[in-house]
Order: structure tokens, then sequence, then C-alpha cells
């Protein structure tokens, strides 16, 4: 890529920072310089971000019909898998992946609820009185 | 201990690498020199894993490997350590820049506050530099960023202890003691680190990985649009320009800066050689990129049909050959 090349489109980074690329200058040698974005790649950056979306959205989705508890809306919202919940909760997979049946949740103290709430960075109220 | 100066690179493992070494006296050492002596240019494409719902592909080798390589081919001893308990991995960062050291944290970046939203995903392998304390707050010197920031003892204790996959579990790690370079010491390192490049590119059995795991990647794309659909197949092309192209990369996948390394390499080992493949390396980059467009294609929705993604794959061949010719031609050279 040549320095006269390199793409200052708009993109998230902006106001934040710009990012170095490794660009040849005139002469043919290698050099660096500042961008602030490239769209390409920031299209496929929005993308990501409405699936993103739509999987929350599907969640919600499922808790109103009762196929599933909340903890699945916060997950998706979070972006988190089940390896980073388990991390942040110190609760094992299997068992969330139970915890996340209504019916499993409703029954679950508040001690519980508590390390999911933590890990969500929300109330023990607002994970149980969830409206989907 | 003098005063830390502020380096901004393309990638943070290869920053805070720079920066730690030009704070303990050695000048000579670039971005693309720390990743060329760290070898980390490279290729793999994890099969049956999945990294945010998308495929598991890297362009860089092993996280915390090229600061490793790197400092210890310029015979660089480096203390590093490891806490499950938070608050003594906060005492041990305070005693150590009560000492006057700075030093590197790995830390994740779903919690850091400087970093764009859009930006935050649960991605624990991120490298940033403390360099001191001023109050609560701890000066931060983070390499992909324009100038330096600070964060509170409650924001970086959080980041240093991030959760999932390769969780950081407050790393810690600086230079200690680091002798005269000699300019000996440093060739035997540039070819030390090509060999292992030149290795883990041609080498390394099994399709997945290096030049053939290329080839492995465009397989798989010619099968998306009928196995996932349109829109699956443009959210895994998406996340494989994400991989090549985010901030981070320098452009290209970091090729382009291994071409900048074997350029500089061709001028301190007095090898003309070295400049040619690199200007194979650059193609191979500038290859990346036409594809990261015709990628772009396909998610924005303009292209939809099988030939568009039968071309991306074939972009990607031409790009394993490219890629195959040039370390086939750097592993001959004698040093």
């Amino acid at each position: 890529m040549k320095k006269s090349e390199v793409p200052q489109d708009k993109s998230a980074l902006e106001n934040f920072t710009r990012e170095v690329c490794y660009v040849k200058n005139e002469n043919g040698q290698y050099d660096t310089e500042l961008s602030t974005g490239w769209e390409a790649k920031k299209v496929a950056l929005d993308e990501a971000w409405k699936e993103i979306e739509r999987r929350t959205s599907d969640a919600r989705e499922r808790i109103k019909k009762g196929e599933a508890s909340p903890i699945l809306y916060f997950m998706e919202e979070k972006l988190m898998d089940f390896t980073v919940l388990a991390g942040y909760t110190g609760i094992w997979k299997f068992r969330i992946k139970r915890h996340l049946k209504p019916g499993t949740f409703s029954k679950l103290s508040d001690r519980v609820l508590k390390r999911y709430a933590d890990a969500f960075e929300i109330s023990v109220n607002e994970l149980k009185n969830f409206k989907a | 201990m003098s005063e830390f100066t502020h380096h901004q690179t393309a990638h943070c493992e290869n920053g805070v690498t720079v920066s730690l070494l030009k704070h303990h006296g050695v000048d000579f050492i670039t971005e693309p020199l720390a990743f060329g002596m760290g070898s980390g240019l490279f290729y793999i494409h994890i099969p049956f894993m999945k990294v945010n719902n998308g495929p598991a592909i890297s362009f860089r080798t092993m996280p915390g490997a090229i600061f490793k390589r790197t400092c210890k081919a310029l015979d660089v001893k480096v203390e590093r350590k490891k806490f499950s308990d938070p608050k003594e991995a906060t005492a041990f960062l305070d005693s150590k820049l009560a000492q006057g050291l700075k030093v590197g944290c790995q830390v994740g970046v779903f919690h850091l506050p400087y970093f764009p939203k859009e930006y935050r995903f649960h991605f624990n392998a991120h490298n940033l530099i403390v360099f001191g304390k001023e109050g609560d707050r701890y000066l931060v010197s983070d390499p992909v960023m324009e100038i330096t920031t600070s964060l509170s003892t409650e924001e970086l204790e959080r980041v240093r202890f991030a959760k999932g996959a390769l969780a950081p579990k407050g790393h810690i790690y600086y230079p200690v003691e680091v002798g005269e370079i000699t300019q000996d010491q440093v060739r035997y390192a540039i070819a030390k680190g090509i060999k292992r490049n030149c290795r883990d590119m041609l080498k390394i059995p099994g399709a997945i990985a290096g030049v053939k795991g290329i080839v492995y990647t465009s397989k798989k794309i010619r099968g998306w649009r009928e196995k996932l659909g349109p829109r699956q197949a443009g959210l895994y092309l998406g996340q494989i320009v994400r991989m090549q192209e985010e901030i981070g990369t320098g452009g290209g996948g970091f090729r382009f800066l291994y071409a900048a390394f074997l350029e500089e390499a061709s001028v301190i080992m007095q090898n003309d050689q070295l400049a040619n493949i690199s200007e194979k390396i650059t193609k191979a980059g500038d290859l990346w990129r036409d594809s990261a467009l015709q990628m772009s294609g396909i998610y924005k929705g303009r292209l939809t049909e099988q030939k568009d993604f039968d071309a991306c794959a074939d972009l990607l061949v031409e790009i394993s050959a490219v890629e195959k010719e040039a370390f086939q031609e750097l592993a001959k050279i004698k040093f």
C-alpha cells in the first residue's frame, strides 16, 4: 500500500485515536501513516454489531415465549459466551446452561442471582423482574 | 530511571516491547524489528472453533510470543508474574512503580474505558504499559493510542482480571536486566526470527497453519454461501476482514509490517535479497487488501452470487502461492 492511498474514512475510532499503518513512501521505502479508518472494515464491524442486536432481540422473543430465562438476554447484550460468563460468575458452564431454563431460573436463590447480576453489572431486581 | 516516552505503534504487543526496550536504552529497536525478531507473522484457521460466533482465524503468532522471543534473542532478562488475588496484583504493581519501573500488563478490552464502545469485545490479549501513578490514577501508555491515558485503581483491576479465553490473571511483565547489545547479537536475532518464521509458515504439519492454512480458508469460503446462507456467510467474511485489518495489524494482516521488517533487515544484514523478498510480502499484503474489498462487497449485500465467493477464494489461493514463494526464498538464505 502506498502512503498516498491510505484510506481516511469515518469510523468508530473518531475522537478516540487514529491507527498506525505501514505503507510505502514516495521513495518506495517503508514508512508509517496514521489512518482514521477504512470503509471496508467499518462495514464489517457495523454488521457484527447488527448481528449482536439481532441475537439480543431473538433472546427477548424466546424469553417472552417462555423458552429462556433473562440470563440469555443479558449474556447476548454483554457479548458473553459460556466461558466468559462462567469466568465472571464462578458458576460452572453446565449449571449456567440449566439456569437458562425459565423454570430453573425462577427457583434460584438471591445469592446465585447476585453473582449473575454482578457479572452483568445490573441489580438483582433488574435481573429478576426483567420484562422481555 | 528516566522519563518515560510514549510510542504509538500498529500492534499492542510490539508497542510494549519497543517502548520498554527503548526505555532501557535499546535505541535501535523499531516496531518492525521487534515483530520480525519475534517471528510475529503467521496464519492459522482453527476448525470447529468459534470466536464471537465466527471463524477462528489469526494472522499473527500466539499472544506473548513476540515480547518473549525478542527479549530472549537480545539477552534481555524478563520477570513476569500472574496472580489469583486482584489486591495482591495491585500491591505488586504499586511496589514496582515505587521502584521507578515501567511495566507491561496484559488486559481485556471489554471494560477498557478509553476504547470506543464498538471495539469493546471480550478480547483478553491486549497489552499496555503502566508507567506511573498520580493520586489514584495509574498513568497508562497504550501503544495503539496516539497519546497516553490513565485508569483508576478499580478500572485497572477490572481489565487486568478480565475473564474468558486467555484471561490475563493480572499478568505483569518487565525487563530487569538489559546488557550491552552488540551488532552481532542484532544480526543473530534477525536471522533467528526469520528462520523460525519460515518454519511457522512452511513446515507445520496439517492443513490449517501457515501458507497451507490460507488455502484451507479458501476451500471453506467456497462452501459458506451454500452451507450458511448469504447473511451468515457475509458475517463470517466480515470476521476475516476484521482479524486482518482491524487496529493493531498495520494493514494487510500484518504483511506490510513484516515487509517493513525485511526492508530494515536487508540494510542491517547487508543482503539485497531480503529487500526483494520484502517486495513480495508487500504484494501479498496488497492482495489481502484486495480480498478484503471483495469480501466487503459481499457483506454490504452488493455481491451475492457464488462466483463472488469463488473470487474471494481464488484471491486467497493466489496469496498463499505468493507467500509460499517468498518464504521458500527466505528459507534458502544463509546468514
